[in-house]
């Protein structure tokens, strides 16, 4: 397999609605953020496999905004696959988001791109 | 290999601040030269002495280098290495392996800033992370944040506990006659300030102020020749 090219085809996907992991063909090991080789191992020999989409928070903050632009929420969160990404959890206002809580993968359109956002599960 | 740092063999001779606060009117380079030139003056030498130099200012990539032009140093060993608020540690280090090894003979490390100045907010790095912008982080503090909100919930840290680590830094503030914010510090008023990134308020958070400082290392040798007290270079160890 050809190298991947991370930002070009992750975005690519999230803009068919798929929110994609690259997968190390070496070790089995999914990482984020995407890269042109394995972290650790430099294993370029890579494939792109589905998220399931099922996540912990791992930590959460709040941004605050003078009102009245609203605050935001920023978290990371622990995928089920393993690895570790940052995103924000919608759906729920931004100073209830809990660590530990489940959450859920949605890719949603925000402008002109495409992001992973995750919800309560 | 044996880890065998030079200990003791470098040490800084001199040391200087410039335009701590603030400093209108100029550049990074222009404050890193003031403090640099007050530094080497302090132990008789010149900018054309030095000939090993480290500088990373924010707004020059290649700082190092440019540095060299602007102060008229012909460098032999040139660093120009960015790690954040421990650039200057991490070049002390590297300044004195440098030393020790004949590659340079005097080694200045210079910053400056005018951060409060220039852009009245925080410059942060060229390129952002594509993986992390969209998501619109406030580095560094959202960073920090983070690493806290998991500290209080993994070790049971309170909110009081980091109030305690900002109205220590503010008793330290006000017995530095160059300290910007030199008013005491409640807990009450720690605990009221307004939040920036949950669970860091302005007060967890550091100033914006204009600044800058520069420091001349040379061997261990010369130093007692050149200051009465030099400050010798034991040992030096990172992680990242």
């Amino acid at each position: 397999m050809s190298a991947i090219q991370p930002e070009q085809q992750f975005e690519a996907f999230l803009a068919e609605g798929r929110f994609m992991l690259p997968r190390s063909l070496e070790t089995g090991r999914c990482f984020w953020f995407p890269r042109v080789a394995e972290p650790g191992t430099g294993c370029t020999n890579l494939e792109w496999v589905e998220a399931s989409g099922d996540g912990t928070v791992y930590s959460t903050t709040v941004i605050r905004q003078k009102p009245p632009t609203p605050d935001y929420n920023l978290a990371l969160i622990d995928l089920a696959e393993g690895p570790r990404m940052m995103s924000r959890v919608e759906g729920i206002a931004p100073d209830q988001v809990r660590i530990g809580m489940k959450v859920r993968a949605r890719v949603v359109q925000d402008g002109e791109r495409h992001v992973v956002v995750f919800h309560p599960a | 290999m044996r880890d065998a740092f030079p200990r003791g063999q470098a040490a800084i001779v001199g040391a200087a601040t410039y335009g701590v606060g603030t400093a209108p009117g100029l550049s990074t380079f222009d404050l890193a030269a003031l403090a640099s030139v007050k530094a080497l003056s302090q132990v008789g030498l010149k900018p054309r002495d030095v000939d090993g130099l480290f500088c990373v200012v924010m707004d020059e990539t290649l700082s190092g280098l440019n540095f060299a032009e602007y102060l008229g140093v012909r460098s032999r060993f040139n660093d120009n290495a960015r790690t954040g608020g421990s650039s200057f540690q991490i070049q002390a280090s590297v300044a004195a392996l440098a030393l020790a090894a004949g590659q340079c003979d005097v080694a200045l490390i210079a910053y400056g800033s005018n951060q409060r100045s220039a852009l009245g907010k925080l410059a942060t790095s060229a390129r952002s992370s594509p993986w992390e912008t969209p998501y619109r982080p406030l580095r560094p503090i959202s960073s920090y944040a983070l690493a806290a909100a998991r500290h209080m919930h993994q070790y049971g840290t309170t909110k009081e506990q980091l109030g305690e680590v900002a109205i220590a830094a503010r008793k330290w503030a006000q017995l530095n006659p160059e300290a910007y914010s030199r008013d005491e510090l409640t807990m009450e008023a720690y605990l009221g300030a307004r939040m920036v990134a949950d669970p860091f308020s302005v007060r967890d958070c550091c100033l914006v102020t204009d600044g800058a400082a520069a420091v001349v290392m040379t061997r261990a040798d010369r130093a007692r020749d050149l200051c009465e007290r030099p400050a010798y270079l034991l040992d030096r160890k990172s992680v990242v």
